[in-house]
């Protein structure tokens, strides 16, 4: 596990390191390593430099924008789980971050980390899509917004330019009525380890309907998606068991699922729908 | 023992605080002035002839020292291997690669980057040939493995011993037995899929060849570093005593450590070629390829018996995986399982299992070796013949079992003689430790309920502790190493002119806690502190020859002959103290840090005392040779038979197929115990890898050979995360066969438990009319299970 020789540069401020990546285009930025590391020990990754972020200030905050909280670029899994302010407005993605790797991973792997690397069974990424995150890219042109739904392009992929530092996840604040729940089955079993299928949502519900929701799919196809069709199913239903799970039917809809070592099609397929269910009851529940 | 004994009682292990600190020493942190360091070039392909090597690439690179194909190293010879059927692995390949990760060339850098950034470059023409994976296939013989030999290296048929008028006779008295009105034939084809033993510490092999002295010191993270210094000396022509092997902290082991590997040779080769000490650490993805592999057998299982549970005969059928190329053990692995073929039981058994190349990486001894395979066979298809004639499953057991009356002389139906047994007692202490009929009854409420919940039962014997010397005549030589010897234990004890003293020996622990043990065995017979004892080993200049650990042997072996050792030592101890003392040596007792006279603690002397007088022979009595140290070998009349009951409560949700470990219990017999903590961790451990097997492991190769599951990624193991507490106790029935009475405990764990938890899934899913799930028991196969139960 040697990788080849790269240039490390620790910059002390987000300007600096914008300066670093716009002067060397083969270089990746390094926050908790915990994706990047490993894939540079296994050769299959050689950035020709390494801009280590950890030393910027400010970047390690989870901050309370009024009506909206931003996740800075350092802050780690544990500390997204641990977060209150995640927890009431963005449960789906304290679930997901409680869940992701292992203690020692999540005490150093960072959310944004999570987004960029975009990897096809990560789970925090289909939390930030069905809470309708925010990207915040950094470069030394200015910043840039990027829907999450926009964000997760392709296998390993994100709309993430090779000059850009996502700089924070911005994510709106809920009120009453606004519930949203992630579930998976984890390839050991349990919630453990990465995603065979997970799915995150996020509903509100209304006068005894549900008026608004967002289903975002994990682990079954090539990258996070949301799927429109469940969310349209269950925007004016009573949110009943039956109108539930009769919505989470669809929900690899538009996703062209994968087999691997961990399922076949229809399984996969199979569990999207168990999960979509589950998650969406479990949304429900917290929305009442 | 003495009436004041340490054995048996809880001892914390005196090796945890270095190795919890992270101040323990392995072969990486043996840091050597001037070492040079190795990179492999291995093969791409499964199956492919090797064309040129271009290594210009690499030679003109800064920092390389070295590269080195088989043209320079073809003329040491192949890889020994102890039980040579089948061919043997060359040291480097430049004629037809038989695996992905063979060695093709080995590149020497100043250091590790380099020579991995040298490895890559190094242009290799290979011409693919199609790849044989499947055993079915392979032993059909359509594509050799090796051009001109039959890929089927031998077939082990058991009973052993019995002629081919024998077989065909019980042969016939099973099949006479289906045709009984009463009988019930139950069958099954099981996989037990191959497994990758994952140390924590990887192997590495540090060789410093010194030319002023014509001689190696060899750091090696090996279980059994006699035989590599025997290999080492028989590879570049030296006497074993001008190669010292050292073992430092070894990271588990699990049997994969117990080979002499083509890496270490050609470390040791690159060392004299190069005059400068080099080394090599294996790394994560490469010991999936380059360090040997276990299980990896597809065999069909069949119970017939009566509907009333008496077993009339058991039938075994299969293939079993070798790899490419046979080394140390390979072959004679499913030999170890046709040793516990018959189990725990008396019925009439056949075994036939053919042993097949492939294109894979070698298989060989990993935690358990053949016998977890084995038990796992006949307690499935003797779980499936309970539920098929509805009888409560350790019933069905108990009426099959030898009877503890049968020992001593029990002699198994595979024609093995078993030391001692006492199967009854065990079950019904399991049965009772479990709360077996509130769980069944708790276990149909919830299912009452509509939960999926199941209890699963299995019992094992296991043989270990190797062994008698005469094994070597079964085949089993250790000849190629240059160690005649291999069986026996051996063990030197000495107590210093302080009275302190150090145990010598041979084994080669990888967590086992021999620090802990062996001090408790030489404290108890000496009375002295354990602070005072210390252990040496892993060391073939420290330690008299012994072959090292694995079987479970240790204790049973080594331990009894550090017994026998200790016990010279104080007997000659208790001769000087009577001398100095003025009293009868028959009065001498040992305690407290010395000898005193019984009934009188006053008069007494202090093992300083002891030693300074041993160390000055005119005051010793007449005739006494000078001197307090003694060596004892140590040959056991048989191995040992450690047998158990383990059981499992899981609950399965039908709708994902995730299987909820609730429960598990384990209750063995590996004899007399030194450490109860230690024989806890043991089994702890050994659980935990069957569980593993059960659930989550599974070295997956595609068509061509390509391993799909080699990181760690998608190789799962288990963690304590995934597992519950288990619930141990143990029955004890002491072995005849050595002084201490010990049996063994490293394997048991694993041969007991993987098929309890399959029993329990099984179980669970028997409402859904599920018969049988192949490990490992992922939700995936789960579910897939129930789906075609309700097809």
């Amino acid at each position: 596990m040697y990788p080849r020789p790269f240039e490390y540069v620790l910059p002390s401020g987000l300007d600096d390191a914008l300066d670093a990546l716009d002067a060397n285009p083969g270089a990746k930025v390094l926050a908790g390593g915990m994706s990047l590391l490993p894939m540079m020990k296994m050769r299959l990754l050689s950035p020709e430099m390494v801009v280590d972020i950890g030393r910027i200030a400010g970047l390690d905050q989870i901050t309370d924008n009024g009506d909206s909280i931003s996740i800075g670029a350092l802050v780690t899994h544990s500390e997204v789980a641990a977060s209150g302010l995640v927890g009431e407005h963005g449960a789906a993605l304290a679930t997901a971050a409680s869940w992701t790797g292992d203690r020692q991973v999540r005490n150093r792997g960072t959310c944004c980390g999570s987004m960029v690397h975009a990897d096809v069974a990560a789970d925090q990424p289909a939390a930030a899509l069905a809470l309708g995150a925010t990207m915040v890219a950094a470069s030394s042109s200015g910043t840039r917004e990027i829907a999450a739904a926009d964000f997760f392009v392709d296998t390993l992929m994100s709309a993430l330019e090779p000059n850009e530092i996502l700089t924070e996840i911005r994510i709106p604040k809920v009120g009453a009525g606004t519930g949203s729940a992630y579930d998976k089955l984890g390839r050991r079993g349990g919630h453990t380890d990465y995603a065979v299928a997970g799915v995150a949502v996020s509903v509100t519900r209304s006068n005894g309907s549900v008026s608004a929701a967002t289903v975002a799919v994990t682990g079954v196809g090539n990258r996070p998606v949301l799927v429109g069709e469940v969310a349209d199913a269950l925007v004016g239903s009573d949110g009943s068991d039956a109108a539930v799970e009769a919505a989470a039917a669809q929900a690899t809809c538009g996703i062209e699922v994968l087999e691997d070592l961990y399922g076949s099609v229809d399984y996969k397929t199979h569990l999207a729908q168990v999960f979509a269910a589950r998650a969406v009851k479990a949304a429900l529940a917290s929305a009442a | 023992m003495s009436s004041t004994s340490v054995l048996g009682g809880v001892v914390r292990r005196r090796e945890d605080p270095a190795l919890i600190q992270g101040r323990g020493r392995y072969t990486d942190d043996v840091k050597l002035a001037r070492t040079a360091h190795v990179a492999f070039v291995r093969s791409p392909y499964a199956h492919a002839t090797v064309g040129a090597i271009d290594t210009s690439a690499a030679t003109a690179m800064e920092g390389v020292v070295a590269v080195y194909t088989a043209a320079d190293t073809d003329h040491l010879g192949p890889l020994i291997a102890q039980v040579p059927v089948g061919a043997l692995r060359p040291l480097l390949n430049n004629g037809t690669v038989k695996h992905v990760g063979e060695a093709v060339a080995m590149v020497v850098a100043e250091d590790p980057y380099v020579a991995k950034d040298a490895a890559d470059s190094v242009e290799v023409d290979y011409e693919p040939m199609p790849a044989v994976v499947d055993l079915k296939q392979s032993l059909s013989d359509e594509v050799p493995v090796h051009e001109g030999a039959s890929n089927t290296l031998i077939s082990w048929v058991g009973p052993f011993g019995a002629d081919e008028a024998a077989l065909a006779e019980l042969q016939a008295g099973i099949e006479a037995a289906k045709q009984r009105d009463d009988a019930v034939v139950v069958s099954q084809e099981m996989t037990n899929q191959r497994l990758i033993p994952v140390p924590i510490e990887p192997r590495s092999v540090l060789a410093d060849y010194q030319a002023g002295y014509d001689r190696f010191d060899i750091y090696s993270s090996t279980q059994i570093p006699s035989a590599l210094a025997g290999a080492i000396g028989k590879y570049f022509g030296m006497s074993m005593n001008q190669v010292t092997v050292k073992a430092m902290e070894v990271g588990g082991g699990f049997g994969c450590k117990l080979n002499v590997y083509n890496d270490e040779v050609l470390v040791a080769f690159a060392s004299k070629q190069l005059d400068r000490p080099v080394k090599w650490t294996e790394t994560r993805r490469e010991a999936a390829n380059s360090t040997i592999q276990g299980r990896g057998w597809v065999a069909t299982a069949t119970v017939t018996g009566t509907t009333s549970g008496e077993v009339l005969g058991f039938e075994l059928e299969g293939i079993a995986d070798m790899g490419a190329y046979s080394q140390n053990f390979t072959v004679a692995i499913p030999f170890l399982g046709l040793f516990v073929g018959s189990g725990q039981y008396g019925f009439p058994t056949y075994w036939k299992m053919d042993c097949v190349t492939t294109h894979t990486m070698t298989t060989d001894a990993y935690r358990g070796a053949g016998r977890p395979e084995a038990a796992y066979y006949l307690e499935r298809i003797m779980d499936m013949y309970a539920r098929r004639i509805g009888m409560d499953p350790a019933e069905v057991r108990r009426k099959n079992y030898i009877s503890s009356s049968d020992f001593p002389g029990a002699v198994s139906p595979m024609g093995f003689p078993m030391d001692t047994g006492d199967y009854t007692t065990n079950l019904d202490a399991a049965l009772e430790a479990a709360g077996w009929s509130d769980l069944l009854a708790e276990r149909d409420a919830a299912r009452a309920e509509g939960r999926h919940v199941g209890v699963g039962l299995a019992t094992y014997v296991e043989v270990c502790g190797f062994g008698p010397s005469g094994l070597v005549d079964l085949g089993f030589s250790w000849a190629e190493y240059q160690m005649p010897s291999a069986f026996n234990g051996s063990s030197l004890v000495r107590v210093h002119p302080d009275g302190s003293a150090t145990v010598s020996i041979g084994t080669g622990p990888s967590g086992q806690g021999h620090q802990t043990t062996w001090a408790q065995i030489v404290g108890d017979g000496l009375g002295l502190e354990v602070d005072r004892i210390r252990v040496i080993h892993g060391d073939t200049e420290e330690a008299p020859p012994s072959i090292g650990s694995f079987g479970s042997r240790s204790a049973a072996v080594d331990g009894a002959a550090c017994y026998e050792a200790t016990g010279k030592v104080r007997a000659k101890a208790a001769r000087i103290a009577a001398h100095m003392l003025e009293a009868s040596e028959a009065d001498i007792e040992f305690a407290d840090g010395g000898a005193h006279v019984a009934g009188a603690p006053d008069s007494s002397v202090s093992w300083g005392d002891i030693a300074a007088c041993a160390y000055q022979p005119h005051r010793l009595p007449e005739g006494m040779e000078g001197g307090l140290e003694a060596h004892a070998i140590f040959s056991p009349g048989n191995a040992t038979w450690p047998f158990g009951t383990h059981i499992a409560v899981v609950e399965v949700d039908p709708d994902t197929g995730d299987v909820d470990l609730l429960r598990y219990i384990g209750m063995d017999d590996c004899g007399n115990v030194i450490s109860p903590m230690i024989v806890d961790g043991q089994v702890h451990g050994g659980i935990a890898q069957g569980i593993g097997q059960a659930m989550f492991e599974d070295a997956v190769y595609d068509a061509d050979g390509n391993l799909l599951s080699g990181s760690l990624v998608d190789y799962i193991l288990p963690t304590a995360a995934d597992l519950p507490s288990f619930e141990l106790d143990r029955t004890v029935t002491p072995t005849d066969v050595n002084p201490l009475g010990v049996k063994g405990i490293g394997e048991a764990g694993t041969i007991g438990s993987a098929q309890t938890v399959v029993n329990a899934v099984v179980d669970a899913l028997e409402p859904l009319g599920v018969t049988h799930i192949d490990m490992p028991l992922r939700p995936r196969r789960v579910w897939q299970a129930i789906q075609d139960a309700r097809a």
